[in-house]
């Protein structure tokens, strides 16, 4: 399913004392089966623009369009519900939203709430807690006598097991240790080939976003200010300085050899394994003609 | 709509009425809720009014706001005034219409209490809207450092007071997540029969109670290690000065009372 | 060099009731020793479960060992010393929220002060003080939650150096926050090393906070599996990822080098090292 945003704006507190801008004129397009990494300083909008894609929040001014679904400032809830089961949503530190008595429970929560039957809600819980490698025991266990990591995986589970077709990830490795991060990235990628989903990756990570994803768009103080697939946008160094943000540490390296060389790679190495394949075929070039 | 309930909140300004030292106005609303219940004629009550939005303009809060973030209590003072309306059945009949019969005596009554009703909220809006949640504590807790003669926990109080109030946009955003998180995962809290929504609040309950313990959990351990023993041996980073305006205040309250007894029947 | 802590074969064990009701013992922590001197940077590694969160808290007098000796400016932690040891020591912890006691920023710097009884004058300079050590004299009057997490962060920190302490111990201190607020975290104390020289405990699994460190201790199953300079340490390499590390930038990509046939002299720690040896081996020639 694709999604377009066309001027969407945001209020929050409307006509209050309290009201504050958050969003302005964000206008994106994510096409379906893409994986899109929404980039952006803290505090540039690209949380509450998160919320507005499964109409968590409805727009103040504009349009969000999610497949055929329209949502304005104007939908009812019941619409909201059916794109709700459409596209699912990792939030930070989702392990914060467990609370049934038993793993299985909790997984077949999102299912029994979007209709799903209940044994086949079951099935999936039992199938998902494989795919997330934990141990199978664990579906009768307390969700809070997991650890912090397991905890995390039961959680994603809860919102994988009612299937949606777009999947929106802020910042999922937040707080884990490398292993954890590095396993929980791994697994959404797979997911995102073998489901054939619509990924939408909320991230700090420049390196995640350039090693995983295949659309960047930038948010800055509350506005699109980006897009693009990730070789254009992290061209641009100086103008995502400006944005407040970084490049992917291989590219950083790039450049620093690409400056000390005088001479530029073939290609922009979005990932170590691309920079030390850009090193060698530049060590090689240079082999072969000495100067 | 809860975001623009104005009860109970702060918004920090520059006005007299802001500077003002907290334990003085605390003083005040306590005496006024007092004074309040002299009105008993027209002119008392429009006294009493009046005094209301004069202090409403010295605090420089747009009336817009208030009549804004007011509305469930508006709502609440219409009831009042119904009540009346309906309800008392004193002196000449003003309005009948089938069973529906309205008296003079109920109209004025209703119509007093609603004005006593809104004075009462508008005035602790106003020491709430102009004074930091930290400063009515420490307002509070000297005030009642009196008391403390009589056992009464005055610092232990004071300082859960403080830490709630702290927790408070804490706790409100993380609500606000886990409100949304199990809105996503499809719970729905708007619709259902009643036994269906108060089964919704669950996972709602659930996780803010095990976030607040480990919150708890936490602050005790950073407390600890800061070195907190109770309030015995500890000195006081917060001081309170009482200024001429202060005084000044309590002078106005006595000229108030003054008017009020003079022109009430 | 003066010590400021130490451990001396640590034993901690949690009881936990198993079902048939016996007694199973799980040693978190087994047999650690390490020392500390005056003006070191200690980190502290292990992936999520490794021992190094108990550790802390023995550190911190949360708990106490089950045998071994915790030492903390040369005298043994007891339950007696308690309150004075850690009036000498500043612990922040992981969640910035959780830690933030005062209203607004500098209630809360002042909090361990006005538990020790600091008087008001001496209270005001301090806080302040502290607030220009961590560069936020601007913010005194904020609240918590109008602050990011690396500015609470920041605050914690200024909360502790209030106390002027000995000993700075920085539990997971960055770990929840976002890239920009770990770096500001780490500049202050970066700044606060070279300005005043305080002695830092780090536990982590931040790799840029493990290569500032002087010494590293690396923690695996409840044991100190390997300790030595930053340097030590990750010439490792392998080990450390099997046991759930990360290596830095510039060690991985001098792996990756190497597996596409790229001869390369040393193992090196920071890009300055590698770049600087890919130009002088392979493209100055």
């Amino acid at each position: 399913m694709d999604i377009s945003l066309q001027q969407v704006g945001y209020l929050y507190a409307k006509d209050s004392p309290f009201e504050k801008r958050a969003l302005q004129n964000v206008t994106a397009a994510i096409p379906s089966g893409s994986y899109t990494s929404i980039i952006g300083h803290t505090g540039s909008g690209k949380s509450t623009l998160l919320l507005h894609l499964n109409g968590l929040l409805k727009p103040s001014e504009g349009v969000v369009k999610i497949g055929d679904t329209m949502i304005t400032s104007q939908t009812k809830g019941k619409q909201l519900k059916d794109i709700r089961h459409r596209v699912g949503i990792v939030f930070q530190f989702p392990e914060h939203q467990l609370f049934e008595e038993t793993v299985e429970k909790d997984i077949m929560f999102g299912p029994l709430n979007f209709g799903v039957p209940k044994e086949i809600a079951r099935d999936r819980a039992h199938e998902l807690v494989k795919l997330l490698g934990l141990p199978e025991d664990v579906l009768q266990k307390s969700p809070f006598e997991l650890s912090g990591g397991q905890m995390r995986r039961v959680a994603i589970a809860g919102v994988l097991a009612f299937k949606p077709s777009i999947l929106v990830l802020d910042e999922p490795t937040a707080g884990l240790d490398p292993r954890g991060r590095k396993e929980i990235m791994e697994l959404f990628h797979r997911l995102h080939e073998t489901e054939n989903l619509t990924t939408i990756l909320v991230t700090h990570s420049m390196e995640d976003a350039a090693r995983y994803s295949d659309r960047i768009l930038v948010m800055h103080e509350g506005t699109s200010v980006m897009e693009g697939p990730p070789e254009e946008i992290f061209e641009q160094e100086e103008q995502l300085h400006s944005y407040r943000l970084g490049i992917p540490r291989s590219v950083h390296f790039q450049r620093k050899v690409e400056n000390m060389i005088g001479q530029r790679f073939g290609r922009i190495a979005l990932t170590e394994e691309m920079l030390a394949q850009e090193l060698s075929v530049a060590i090689e070039r240079k082999g072969e003609r000495p100067c | 709509m809860l975001e623009k309930m104005i009860i109970g909140r702060y918004i920090p300004g520059n006005s007299i009425v802001h500077r003002m030292d907290p334990r003085s106005k605390l003083l005040f609303v306590f005496l006024f809720i007092i004074a309040v219940f002299l009105a008993n004629n027209v002119a008392s009550y429009a006294v009493l009014l009046g005094f209301t939005v004069f202090v409403i303009a010295l605090a420089r809060i747009r009336p817009y706001f208030l009549v804004n973030g007011l509305k469930p209590v508006i709502f609440l003072i219409a009831f009042t005034l119904l009540l009346h309306l309906f309800f008392t059945r004193e002196g000449a009949i003003l309005f009948e219409w089938k069973f529906i019969k309205i008296y003079e005596e109920g109209l004025r009554m209703g119509i007093f209490i609603s004005i006593r009703f809104l004075v009462l909220v508008l005035i602790t809006t106003i020491l709430t809207l102009t004074t930091s949640p930290i400063s009515i504590t420490d307002g509070l807790e000297t005030l009642l450092n009196p008391f403390k003669k009589l056992k009464l926990p005055v610092h232990e109080l004071a300082l859960m007071m403080s830490i709630s109030l702290r927790f408070i946009p804490t706790l409100m955003d993380e609500t606000d997540k886990i409100l949304k998180a199990q809105l996503a995962r499809g719970s729905d809290l708007s619709t259902g029969s009643i036994k269906e929504r108060v089964q919704a609040v669950i996972p709602l309950l659930v996780p803010l109670f095990v976030s607040a313990f480990k919150r708890a959990e936490d602050l005790a351990v950073a407390m600890e290690v800061r070195g907190y023993r109770g309030g015995e041996g500890r000195t006081r980073f917060r001081q309170l000065s009482w200024q001429t305006r202060d005084t000044g205040v309590l002078i106005a309250f006595v000229i108030l009372v003054a008017v009020l007894a003079w022109v009430r029947k | 060099m003066k010590e400021i802590a130490s451990m001396h074969h640590v034993t901690f064990s949690y009881d936990t009731e198993e079902e048939g009701s016996s007694l199973i013992s799980n040693k978190a922590l087994d047999d650690v020793s390490f020392t500390l001197y005056e003006g070191q940077w200690l980190a502290i590694v292990g992936h999520n479960g490794s021992g190094k969160s108990t550790l802390a808290k023995l550190l911190i007098g949360l708990m106490f060992p089950s045998s071994g000796e915790v030492n903390l400016f040369l005298e043994s932690l007891s339950e007696e010393n308690l309150w004075e040891m850690r009036s000498k020591m500043g612990i922040v912890f992981q969640n910035p929220d959780n830690q933030f006691v005062g209203s607004t920023v500098q209630d809360d710097v002042a909090f361990a002060l006005e538990n020790n009884g600091v008087p008001h004058e001496m209270m005001v300079k301090r806080v302040h003080e502290a607030l220009e050590q961590v560069k936020m004299t601007d913010y005194v009057n904020h609240e918590p939650h109008h602050l990011s997490g690396g500015q609470k962060q920041r605050v914690a920190i200024a909360g502790a150096l209030a106390l002027q302490p000995e000993l700075l111990i920085l539990d997971e201190a960055t770990s929840m926050l976002d890239p920009q607020g770990r770096e500001e975290v780490i500049e202050i104390v970066k700044k606060l090393r070279t300005e005043i020289g305080l002695t830092v405990v780090s536990i982590t699994h931040d790799l840029e906070e493990v290569l500032l460190a002087d010494r590293v201790l690396v923690m695996n199953e409840g044991k100190v599996l390997m300790t030595g300079t930053p340097h030590e340490i990750f010439q490792q390499g392998t080990e450390l990822e099997s046991i759930g590390l990360d290596l830095p930038f510039a060690l991985r990509v001098s792996e990756l080098l190497r597996d596409t046939g790229v001869e390369l002299q040393g193992n090196h720690m920071t890009e300055e090292e590698l770049v600087n040896e890919l130009w002088t081996f392979h493209f100055s020639k």
